[in-house]
């Protein structure tokens, strides 16, 4: 301990930028003049980069000081808060990658949006920059009662990105989104104060080691489960997701399928598998039998939409079963491959809606019916988007593939059906994926409509193809990511059979 | 031969208010009309005197052989009351001038009425007690009715009234059970009095009366409608000082004469908790008038408290007075935001004007979503720590029941609150709000500050204040 506080300022760094943003608009009121409203738009997006670009390269500096062969939680910061409860923030291999991730899709949402959102900018910055707080604050935190007021208090920027720069449908999906969610927590707050009454401690490490009843354990873990298994999500508590995904506008996707979901399956790993052992293996088989459904029936659901967000949306939800089936594997390789998955989805489904968010700034439809053809026009659009299916797809040589893969071998140890049923649906992800790129790249142009699209510009191409290069750097040499997460999964699953 | 010093560190912020409301009338009386705009700077310093006052003499003390006895559980809910009771009196100013109705009659009945808070506070006696619920009531039934000429006001301050003086009925009649069968009307003698049936219908008859007081179900029909009908300002008063006073007098008959046999009044305490969290939480859903809105949400939250009222002394006072606190200064906060609902010289009501206020006035927007966030209980505000206080409280008590009715209300609570915030940022912009008196935006911007966002970070300070202080109730 002592030095200087990396990781709190990694946390705190958006939400101190939100302020001065909003401090700034506040005192330069009404000194713009309608004409110049672009400029200020501009320069709040502008700012709001920055201040998220400098929140990456800090999180960058304290990766460089993380030490990926110690055991335990490293850069620990701790300090007196409410009694019992403390302010005690720390990472390790688990939460390492999905803080870097954060910090690396946040200044691509802000970028993503410089010309698709027009009305109320300097909100809209703010509010992202807000979330990403609250965001890493979930991955940062050591004390479970602050890991619930930072998980819980995402929702409510979450919420205004989608009821305000939405779609049509806006306000159900808002709602939806907040009320689904906010009951799954609630119920793990009641799990939340059983444990701090128990154990007279809510920090992490003490819980880890504390030795709840079966019996008990079996109540929290369905109570945290409740409000993991809305967030993951996973079958059949996920339908909020495709009203949300679709509603949402594109940069709102992109941190809804590249960091939210993800708070599930890190809760999971970091708390259900190591706090209640006994009765994780106890639901295992369940969790299975959800995992297959999710992979297996979202993936003919994903086969039907007609709307591409929705498609990807469903399809995210197949994905995220893998992590489900990794996870529950309860084997080292399982695990591994679940962190995996977890970053590579993230990469990839951001990806995803970045590209659907292309087309749909030009057309102002997401229906895959009135496309086709954009090869004709979009040469390197039809490029990253065949990239991208194919990641998504699993297809070696891409990130996508090595996450499955590991899920699946993980899955195969505990359970044969279980990766039988998996790999059944890493066949439907093909068909789903392809018949899109198909529909709506490949044939003529159909639709006069698109007979003067243009190609991607550099702003687009700035955003998609860092991804890109992501996708494919983890698909040749994955040894980079599990090198970070090897410690972090042997952990977890020691303190399962030693808890 | 009166003992003065004892008589005074016990009742000294009592005797200020008392001779504060006196000298009034008599500056009412000399000055007349001269006096009705500088009363309102009287009544401020009266009653942030008192606050003052009660931190002073905050270890309390005796008088008056046992009939009047404070403590720092007390002391405090004495301070947080004047303190925002000084707070609503400031900010009223403004309303009734433009309703030309800016009398320093409504100072004086404000004194008076905050006068009643702090004898029933003090009463370590029913029939003290009986005294100050009285001053308190009778004070604010006149004030419910202040715009006289108004015949919602006035069908406000009729129907408290009639409700009032019948729950005040109810509370001296088992108020004189408990005499006639415990042969004693001091807190202390009841607690060591044996227990007989008519002792606990007493109790019952009691507790229905206070129930009344703090607008606990099933005795809460008169909120909502008190809440609309009253002039505003009036209603931000109810809403927070003598909600905080009543809440607290309620602990501590409940804890110190009844202390003995929380076995017997658990349930029925928990009954009114629990109904009291689904009528207001249900209720809200379908208001349309910001004002019933927050009458139906304080019953609600009357309701949290009683759970920490019902968990008993050890568990439940030091989580009550943390909940009350962040409760009535959020409550403050947002009866605020409604006086700053000003149109074209009338005041709008219905919660649809607010539409788009994320536009046209974007601090007032914030802070009152940081308002209803925190009166919600959602992190990351400060009003998440008083909601898992009494959580806490309920679930160390075993009151498991009881528990997950507040989670359910919870949820179903956030219905209204979410609506209210999505009219704010998602609605297209109404008219702009005509301009707002600076004490308002102050109270509503300093109110979600302190709720919101400071009592985040130092709420370790509020507890410990609460705590220690819920450890001057004898036990």
């Amino acid at each position: 301990m002592g030095g200087f506080p990396i990781l709190s300022a990694v946390v705190f760094l958006p939400l101190l930028g939100a302020l001065i943003i909003m401090g700034v608009r506040t005192a330069t009121a009404g000194s713009f003049s309608k004409e110049e409203a672009g400029k200020e738009n501009r320069a709040a997006l502008l700012a709001g980069m920055i201040i998220s670009g400098a929140t990456f390269l800090a999180s960058v500096a304290a990766f460089l000081t993380f030490d990926a062969n110690a055991a335990g939680y490293q850069l620990v910061e701790q300090y007196a808060w409410y009694g019992a409860v403390t302010y005690k923030v720390g990472v390790d291999g688990l939460s390492m990658p999905l803080i870097l991730l954060t910090t690396f899709l946040t200044p691509i949402c802000l970028l993503a949006s410089w010309n698709s959102i027009n009305t109320r900018v300097t909100e809209y910055v703010v509010a992202f920059l807000v979330l990403e707080t609250f965001m890493l604050g979930v991955f940062a935190a050591l004390d479970i009662v602050l890991f619930y007021i930072f998980f819980e208090a995402g929702l409510i920027p979450m919420f205004l990105i989608i009821g305000i720069w939405g779609g049509k449908e806006k306000i159900y999906a808002a709602f939806k989104f907040f009320l689904y969610t906010l009951l799954g927590s609630l119920l793990m707050l009641v799990a939340v104060v059983y444990m701090f009454q128990a154990a007279g401690s809510s920090d992490i490490e003490v819980l880890e080691k504390y030795a709840f009843s079966p019996h008990v354990q079996t109540w929290l873990w369905l109570a945290f489960a409740a409000s993991f298994a809305v967030k993951l999500p996973m079958w059949p508590v996920h339908t909020w997701l495709p009203d949300a995904h679709v509603q949402a506008p594109t940069a709102g996707s992109v941190i809804l399928a590249g960091v939210l979901l993800k708070m599930g399956g890190y809760g999971f790993l970091r708390f259900s598998l190591p706090m209640f052992p006994d009765a994780s293996h106890l639901f295992q088989p369940a969790m299975f039998v959800l995992a297959v459904i999710a992979i297996v029936y979202t993936s003919l659901v994903a086969w039907r939409q007609t709307d591409m967000k929705k498609l990807i949306a469903y399809s995210s939800v197949a994905h995220m079963g893998f992590v489900t089936l990794g996870i529950f594997s309860f084997t080292e390789v399982g695990v591994q491959g679940a962190i995996f998955q977890m970053l590579s989805h993230g990469l990839i489904a951001s990806a995803l809606f970045l590209i659907v968010g292309v087309v749909y700034d030009r057309m102002h439809t997401r229906e895959i019916a009135a496309y086709g053809g954009l090869v004709n026009r979009m040469p390197v659009y039809a490029t990253l988007f065949m990239l991208f299916t194919m990641a998504n797809v699993g297809l070696p040589g891409t990130s996508g593939f090595i996450g499955e893969i590991l899920t699946m071998v993980g899955g195969f140890q505990a359970s044969t059906w279980a990766a039988a049923g998996a790999a059944l649906g890493v066949i439907f992800s093909a068909v789903y994926m392809l018949t899109l790129y198909r529909r709506t790249v490949f044939g003529e142009i159909t639709n006069p409509k698109l007979e003067g699209i243009r190609d991607m510009n550099m702003i687009e191409l700035v955003c998609i193809v860092p991804l890109a290069l992501l996708t494919l750097l983890f698909g040749v040499a994955p040894n980079l990511i599990f090198h970070i997460t090897e410690g972090a999964a042997n952990r977890i699953l020691s303190l399962m059979v030693g808890g | 031969m009166l003992d003065y010093t004892a008589m005074i560190l016990a009742i000294g912020p009592e005797l200020w208010l008392a001779a504060a409301g006196l000298v009034g009338v008599l500056l009412g009386a000399v000055l007349k009309d001269r006096f009705n705009s500088l009363s309102f700077k009287y009544g401020a310093l009266a009653l942030f005197g008192a606050a003052a006052l009660t931190l002073i003499f905050y270890q309390g003390g005796e008088a008056f052989g046992g009939l009047v006895r404070t403590n720092t559980f007390v002391n405090f809910a004495k301070f947080v009351s004047f303190t925002v009771g000084g707070f609503a009196l400031i900010m009223s100013e403004g309303f009734l001038k433009r309703h030309e109705t800016i009398r320093y009659e409504y100072v004086l009945l404000t004194i008076f009425a905050s006068l009643g808070m702090g004898i029933i506070l003090s009463a370590s006696d029913l029939m003290t007690l009986y005294m100050g619920v009285e001053t308190l009531s009778l004070s604010s039934y006149v004030l419910a009715a202040f715009h006289r000429d108004s015949a919602r006001s006035s069908e406000a301050g009729l129907k408290y009234f009639v409700l009032g003086a019948l729950a005040s009925g109810m509370l001296l009649y088992g108020a004189s059970l408990v005499y006639g069968f415990a042969g004693t009307t001091s807190y202390a003698g009841i607690f060591t009095a044996e227990t007989s049936i008519g002792l606990l219908f007493g109790m019952v008859m009691m507790i229905v009366g206070l129930a009344f007081k703090v607008s606990a179900a099933p005795m809460h029909v008169w909120t909502p409608d008190v809440y609309e009908g009253a002039p505003t300002p009036v209603g931000a008063f109810f809403a927070t000082a003598p909600k905080m006073a009543s809440m607290v007098v309620f602990a501590n008959v409940m804890f110190t004469a009844f202390g003995g046999i929380l076995d017997q009044w658990q349930m029925i305490i928990s009954i009114i908790a629990g109904m009291s969290m689904l009528i207001g939480s249900f209720g809200a859903l379908t208001q349309t008038n910001i004002k019933r809105l927050l009458g139906y949400s304080s019953i609600a939250n009357m309701g949290y408290a009683l759970v920490a009222v019902a968990a008993g002394r050890e568990t439940g006072a030091g989580a009550l007075l943390i909940f009350m606190t962040l409760y009535v200064i959020s409550s403050l906060g947002l009866f605020a935001g409604v006086l700053a609902m000003r149109r074209r010289g009338g005041m709008v009501e219905s919660i649809d004007e607010l539409g788009g206020l994320m536009s046209t006035r974007p601090w007032l927007a914030i802070a009152l979503s940081i308002l209803i966030f925190s009166i919600a209980g959602l992190p990351p505000f400060g009003g998440f720590f008083g909601k898992w206080e009494v959580f806490n409280a309920g679930v160390q008590a075993g009151l498991m029941p009881l528990a997950i009715i507040l989670v359910i209300a919870s949820v179903v609570s956030l219905g209204y609150y979410l609506r209210m915030v999505k009219i704010m940022w998602f609605d297209e912009p109404k008219e702009r709000f005509e301009p707002i008196d600076g004490s308002v935006t102050l109270t509503v911007l300093a109110s979600a500050f302190v709720a919101g966002i400071v009592f985040l970070i130092f709420i370790n300070t509020l507890a410990d204040w609460a705590n220690t202080a819920a450890l001057g109730l004898p036990s």
